[in-house]
């Protein structure tokens, strides 16, 4: 039985790749079918029927903070398996993302409230999980927790990466520990689940967070609906796995819509004794 | 040996399964049964029990040896009230100061529809958060199958230990060779790709001993192990420090 794999790995790569628009062409809603220009769904890469095309991690940070200030970008991903194609596989990725790693890490700030923010790239081996995915998500939790900050995070995750053996699943109790010490601590951290959170990625960080947010549409789980149909042979009820489904099983606190997430952020920062910089904090 | 045959021999039927190292291993074993919010799940045995005159907390997945105890036990594939039980009766233990000790034994986590909606992924990831924290040692040995996620859901801890012929695995051999290879037949081929023996586990540090298979299953095998369990556990307990250990054990990977 397979656990922690939603499709075949350039399958959902693919999907990844088809799903992220680039705004030059037209594209096709899968939602409502309507043939959508630029236009239509800037700025939040959204159609008017509520559609949220999946985002680079870069444009995501563009869209939701001010003042980004990456941290951790050095951190080299090795092959340690010897494990066959993985080296190619990374180049690949990295050409495809722009990216070094399927986590992009910094400060930034929200209405001028300083937080500690990851961002997911799915668009690097579908944000599969990497020990240098997991080393920068635990060490910018440490670092939130040393300066006290919130984080806040946006998954994007097809699960574990089978290239790195145990040492990609041992990143999730790595980031697990993390989380716990910054929560211990009594720091805030909020999580914006986006379009896939499945597999190692749901079963840590995307389920440890004080406030679960998802974006509309999301696909959200632990195993993968393939395998669930094989494993039960039942057919799966409609909309299962997206956020909607798992808002209902109690498992997420709200679905919010991209063009009000920058103002959901800000309150729950406010409500949580976040200042802005400059001030001191209260509490 | 290669690595498939290895996987072969985790997976067998005429091993010991999680119930029977409790019953050799533990005197007076109290089964405590729930989660205190859904149910009770079969795959997942738990309790209390005394070893070299210690109170414990023992948990066990447990796959079943019969036709009837398979379907009991949902072949060891643990259901989110298996975790949040493990979890109910680790946070018990910690209160009342009992070491933790668990068999771990799984192809991985349940993947059924109500186990989605009853958050399999929150469940793993709870435990995860709240073993990396909890304030009593921990001793997890994988006995057969290491499946992934919900094998690691209840191996996080101060030593994890492995069967000589135990395997411990991110994704089943059959899966990866489905994806790498295209062709699920070719498993044993991505058994030695994904490193998963025991050898391997020492090898990478990600396990801190492998016991040998030698007498499996006799009187003497469960005694010698039971005494190792308690040593390791006095050891873990003189140590003020085990819980910072403990993170950067797992901080290292
Ligand atoms: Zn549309």
């Amino acid at each position: 039985m397979i656990s922690f794999r939603m499709k075949p790995e350039n399958e959902l790569e693919k999907e990844g790749r088809d799903n992220i628009p680039s705004p030059e062409d037209e594209i096709v809603c899968p939602n409502c079918h309507r043939t959508l220009k630029k236009n239509d769904i800037l700025p939040f890469m959204t159609c008017s029927c509520g559609h949220h095309f999946r985002l680079k991690a870069r444009a995501r940070i563009g869209l939701f903070f001010n003042g980004f200030s990456e941290l951790f970008e050095d951190e080299k991903t090795r092959d340690i398996l010897s494990f066959p194609g993985y080296g190619d596989k990374l180049e690949k990725a990295r050409k495809a993302s722009g990216e070094n790693e399927s986590v992009i890490t910094g400060i930034a700030s929200i209405d001028g409230r300083k937080v500690a923010v990851f961002v997911m790239e799915s668009l690097f081996m579908m944000g599969s999980m990497g020990h240098v995915t997991g080393e920068k998500i635990t060490k910018l939790f440490e670092y939130a927790l040393a300066n006290r900050l919130p984080v806040i995070g946006f998954t994007a995750s097809g699960g574990a990466r089978m290239q790195e053996g145990l040492i990609s699943l041992m990143q999730m109790a790595k980031v697990s520990g993390a989380v716990k010490r910054h929560s211990n601590a009594g720091l805030l951290y909020i999580a914006v689940l986006t379009d896939p959170t499945t597999g190692g990625v749901t079963a840590s960080f995307a389920m440890e967070a004080d406030i679960i947010l998802s974006e509309p549409g999301a696909l959200i789980g632990f195993a993968g609906k393939r395998v669930i149909e094989q494993t039960t042979k039942k057919e799966l009820p409609k909309g299962f796995q997206k956020a909607e489904f798992l808002l209902k099983c109690g498992f997420i606190d709200k679905i919010v819509h991209r063009k009000d997430l920058e103002y959901t952020l800000r309150q729950l920062l406010i409500l949580h004794g976040i200042e802005k910089e400059g001030k001191e904090n209260i509490g | 040996m290669n690595a498939y045959d290895k996987v072969r021999i985790a997976r067998s039927s005429g091993r010991p399964t999680g119930l029977v190292y409790i019953n050799s291993i533990f005197s007076s074993f109290i089964e405590l049964h729930g989660d205190r919010r859904a149910k009770d799940d079969g795959a997942i045995v738990a309790g209390i029990a005394e070893l070299d005159g210690m109170p414990v907390t023992v948990i066990a997945i447990e796959k079943g040896r019969t036709a009837a105890e398979r379907t009991m036990r949902n072949f060891g594939s643990a259901s989110p009230e298996g975790y949040r039980k493990a979890l109910r009766l680790m946070m018990e233990a910690e209160k009342f100061n009992r070491p933790v000790i668990t068999f771990v034994d799984t192809s991985g986590a349940f993947c059924g529809i109500e186990a989605e909606e009853r958050g399999e992924g929150e469940a793993i990831a709870r435990n995860l958060m709240e073993m990396m924290d909890l304030d009593v040692p921990i001793i997890s040995i994988l006995i057969g199958e290491g499946g992934s996620g919900g094998a690691l859901g209840l191996a996080v801890a101060d030593r994890v230990w492995m069967l000589e012929n135990a395997v411990y695995s991110v994704i089943s051999p059959e899966g990866c060779a489905s994806i790498l290879f295209k062709d699920s037949k070719k498993a044993p081929e991505a058994a030695e790709c994904l490193k998963l023996t025991a050898d391997d586990a020492l090898s990478f540090s990600l396990i801190e001993r492998i016991i040998p298979e030698e007498g499996l299953g006799t009187e003497e095998f469960f005694s010698a192990l039971g005494s190792a369990i308690a040593e390791e556990i006095r050891q873990i307990r003189k140590d003020a420090d085990f819980k910072e250990k403990r993170y950067k054990r797992f901080r290292a990977f």
